[in-house]
């Protein structure tokens, strides 16, 4: 069999591009977090939130570190495998990543630093400063990200001339048709990731009966935010959807599994999308409830996939699947967020024991969540690279051969393999070796430590010290 | 609007990162090629600690690099890369191997060992695939219009094979001068002892590269062999480099061995620059060709020269608060 380079292309940046996405998701939430816990603090003292603040601030720093190293292969990706594109689209996507690169090295020499290893050397006002800069930082950069990407699914003003896309106003290229929605609902996910991680650690801390005061606190908080922002997200997510609908029908075609176009579509549940068929094979929805959702009636018309040709459709299943994954989740996530709300009158909450081993278990489905509905979103839009002005099979490297796309895939593979086990090994332990005690000082050997987002965090990587506690 | 070459003006700051990267992440390097000749696991411990603190910042201009050659020569991005696919990824997978390594080594005792493999290998490999990035461009690429059309492992040919093997010598040779100026005792007395060696190979094979480049490029032998020129003046003071570190490791002086070897690494590299320009893609395209628009690199320009000034501060003040010598079992744990 011939080995397709375009397919092992595509496979091999969704591979690299999900691996990755996993750190900036949670950075960006823990962030904002960390900066409400410093400014808690500053305006009334209660060292509760201090050792909150410190604790996530050690998380933070491993999180952030494993998100530089594993966006260092992205900058690479555009020119490797996607050679054809990254030239003709540099003009305008070259300054876009490039401050997005600029934004990341500001914030790393300029408030990073302060915030991980200044607790103690600088005035509670300046820490306070700097977690706020690192938290609209993270803002910034996916700002720059999600422009960029946005401008790929609904490209605006830019022209084509001699197969080059040159920028006629960077207003309407930053800011395009999607941008304001996709990057409102990847801010919402991003908390939403903090806010269940936060909640699921708490937990975890509470079930052992561990810095029970203080993880109550934490736990509270973010259920008042999960009832707020799991709802909230819903919203947003349709709003995204009926702009999706107006830019990309086939993406909403494949999302809705509807082939014809139609009047009273249905609410697919559950359906097996045949593309060769041309037809889903099983089918089980509610009548005319898509209607309703996209056009808000229920005689609405839809668009179906078969308004363009079979090679202009995507993976049919694939963004149908992966839609009802993260729409399953997100309903999940609402009825936990609730749940939550029911179980504080007495104090249930915090000593629920099944419901604080689903918030354990729940932590990790926002990364599931988001990660299937950059699926539907990418994947939806294929063949179009560049949508409706470039295909991905136009964009692709030509020189490059299957081999060579398979050695580098099974190579990226194994090299995040191995690191990612390691980093993830090592977030864990310092997940579970927990906060400060309280009347302990923090080490004051920190002059001479290294100012990298790693060494925030002193906890050893394997168990064989005396005193596995911290070096 | 043309009053100014932004084309210039940004070939200026890539030059400029190129180098500053060469020189910065060069001695980090080094170490990990040295690591598993050490005399032993203090001197290691040593090795580490000195550049503990540094080497992720240093590696900033290596990120810095490869996005503004996509925003301001786009050309360059998207012919170097498909080029260079596979040595491309050995030298990612090299760097992000013993980035962990950093991270990891001094938290763990009973996996150490495998720390140590994984800091000395991706080091030499990132280390190799950078030299063999420097012999493909002076080997040049076959494109057809602004496409790279050759295959798959063009890049690797003899030639890339010797500048891969001499940018080892040379980043060792950083490596084991740094040493000199940052550690004391044996470790100090091993780097002394290693680095004339380590100069003689990179003597032997800048002389190969300098005699064998002229005959793969006609441009180039023309450049220096049309007539004589101030150009000459690069080797010559590379040349006096050499001779400055030979005496000054045998007078075993402490800082300056390491200053001479960044000096002819600049030589080098302004000779390298020189037989070139202003081609950026060999062998046709100039840089006025590779660039993207101007609208373009004007946008770019004003982020970066805001954020150059801030990267070069912070990272004067990293070497500033790390300066002095780096004693076994203190520092970084």
């Amino acid at each position: 069999m011939e080995l397709d380079p375009l397919i092992l292309s595509r496979i091999q940046f969704a591979f690299v591009v999900c691996f990755h996405a996993i750190f900036p998701v949670f950075t960006i939430g823990l962030a904002s977090y960390i900066a409400l816990l410093n400014g808690l603090f500053f305006a009334n003292g209660n060292p509760a939130w201090e050792r909150l603040a410190s604790f996530w601030t050690k998380v933070f720093a491993v999180v952030f570190g494993m998100g530089v190293v594993s966006g260092i292969v992205m900058s690479f990706q555009f020119g490797t495998n996607w050679s054809n594109f990254s030239q003709a689209s540099a003009n305008f996507l070259g300054p876009v990543l490039s401050y997005e690169v600029v934004t990341a090295f500001f914030l790393e020499a300029g408030f990073l630093g302060v915030l991980l290893f200044g607790r103690d050397k600088v005035p509670q006002g300046v820490h306070l400063f700097a977690a706020l800069m690192v938290a609209v930082g993270t803002f910034i950069s996916s700002f720059w990200i999600l422009a960029a990407n946005s401008w790929m699914q609904t490209p605006a003003g830019v022209e084509l001339i001699d197969g080059s896309f040159h920028v006629t106003s960077w207003y309407e290229a930053l800011f395009n048709p999607s941008f304001g929605y996709r990057f409102v609902h990847m801010g919402m996910a991003s908390f939403l990731a903090g806010g269940f991680v936060v909640a699921g650690v708490s937990a975890w801390f509470l079930l052992r009966g561990r810095d029970v005061p203080a993880n109550k606190k934490a736990l509270s908080m973010c259920l008042w935010l999960l009832l707020v922002l799991a709802p909230a997200q819903a919203v947003v997510g349709d709003f995204h959807g009926l702009n999706t609908l107006e830019h990309q029908p086939t993406k909403v075609a494949a999302m809705e599994g509807n082939w014809e176009t139609q009047s009273h579509a249905p609410l697919l549940l559950f359906a097996i999308p045949d593309k060769g068929a041309q037809e889903n094979l099983v089918e089980i929805g509610i009548p005319s409830l898509a209607s309703l959702i996209l056009t808000h009636h229920a005689d609405g018309v839809v668009p179906g996939l078969k308004e363009v040709p079979v090679d202009e459709q995507p993976v049919v299943a694939l963004v149908f699947w992966s839609f009802r994954v993260m729409v399953a989740l997100g309903f999940a996530m609402i009825a936990v967020a609730v749940t939550g709300l029911v179980l504080r009158r007495g104090g249930r909450v915090y000593s629920h024991e099944r419901y604080l081993k689903v918030l354990v278990g729940m932590s990790v489905t926002p990364f599931i969540a988001v990660l299937a509905g950059w699926i539907v979103t990418e994947s939806g839009r294929s063949p179009w690279l560049v949508y409706g002005m470039m295909t991905q099979a136009e964009g692709l490297t030509p020189s490059l051969t299957g081999g060579m796309a398979l050695f580098t895939l099974i190579g990226y593979i194994a090299v995040y393999a191995v690191v990612f086990w390691a980093g993830i090994y090592y977030l864990l332990r310092v997940i579970r070796h927990g906060m400060l005690p309280e009347e302990q000082e923090a080490p004051a050997d920190d002059i001479e430590r290294a100012k990298r987002p790693f060494s925030a965090a002193h906890i050893p990587f394997d168990d064989d010290d005396a005193h596995p506690v911290r070096s | 609007m043309q009053t100014f070459d932004l084309s210039l003006i940004w070939a200026g700051i890539i030059g400029f990162g190129v180098i500053m990267y060469v020189l910065m992440d060069g001695f980090d390097l080094g170490l990990g090629i040295l690591f598993p000749f050490a005399p032993d696991e203090d001197s290691r411990d040593v090795m580490m600690n000195s550049v503990a603190p540094i080497w992720d910042g240093n590696e900033t201009w290596l990120v810095l690099g490869g996005a503004g050659l996509l925003g301001a020569f786009p050309l360059v991005y998207s012919v170097f890369l498909p080029a260079l696919y596979i040595g491309v990824f050995l030298m990612l997978a090299g760097l992000i191997f013993r980035g962990v390594a950093f991270e990891f080594r001094f938290k763990s005792k009973r996996n150490r060992h495998w720390w140590n493999r994984a800091f000395c290998w991706g080091s030499a490999v990132a280390t190799f695939a950078q030299g063999a990035v420097v012999g493909t461009y002076i080997q040049g690429f076959e494109t057809e219009g602004f496409v790279y059309v050759g295959g798959a492992l063009d890049w690797l040919t003899p030639f890339t094979v010797l500048t891969g093997l001499g940018m080892m010598a040379g980043y060792s040779l950083l490596g084991a001068t740094w040493l000199i100026l940052k550690s004391e005792g044996h470790v100090q007395d091993w780097a002394y002892r290693i680095a004339p060696r380590l100069l003689a190979a990179v003597l032997v094979v800048f002389a190969i590269i300098s005699v064998w480049t002229p005959f793969i490029d006609g441009g180039v032998r023309e450049r220096w062999f049309g007539e004589v020129s101030l150009i000459w003046l690069l080797p010559i003071l590379a040349m006096a480099c050499a001779y400055g570190i030979h005496r000054w490791v045998k007078l075993r002086r402490e800082g300056m061995p390491f200053v001479a070897t960044l000096s002819m690494f600049v030589f080098t590299y302004l000779g390298l620059i020189a037989s070139k320009w202003p081609v950026i893609v060999p062998p046709d395209h100039t840089i006025w060709d590779a660039a993207s628009a101007p609208e373009s690199q004007l946008f770019l320009l004003l982020g970066v020269l805001f954020v150059i000034p801030i990267v070069l501060t912070y990272t004067a003040w990293s070497y500033w608060v790390f300066r002095g010598k780096v004693r076994a079992g203190e520092g970084y744990h």
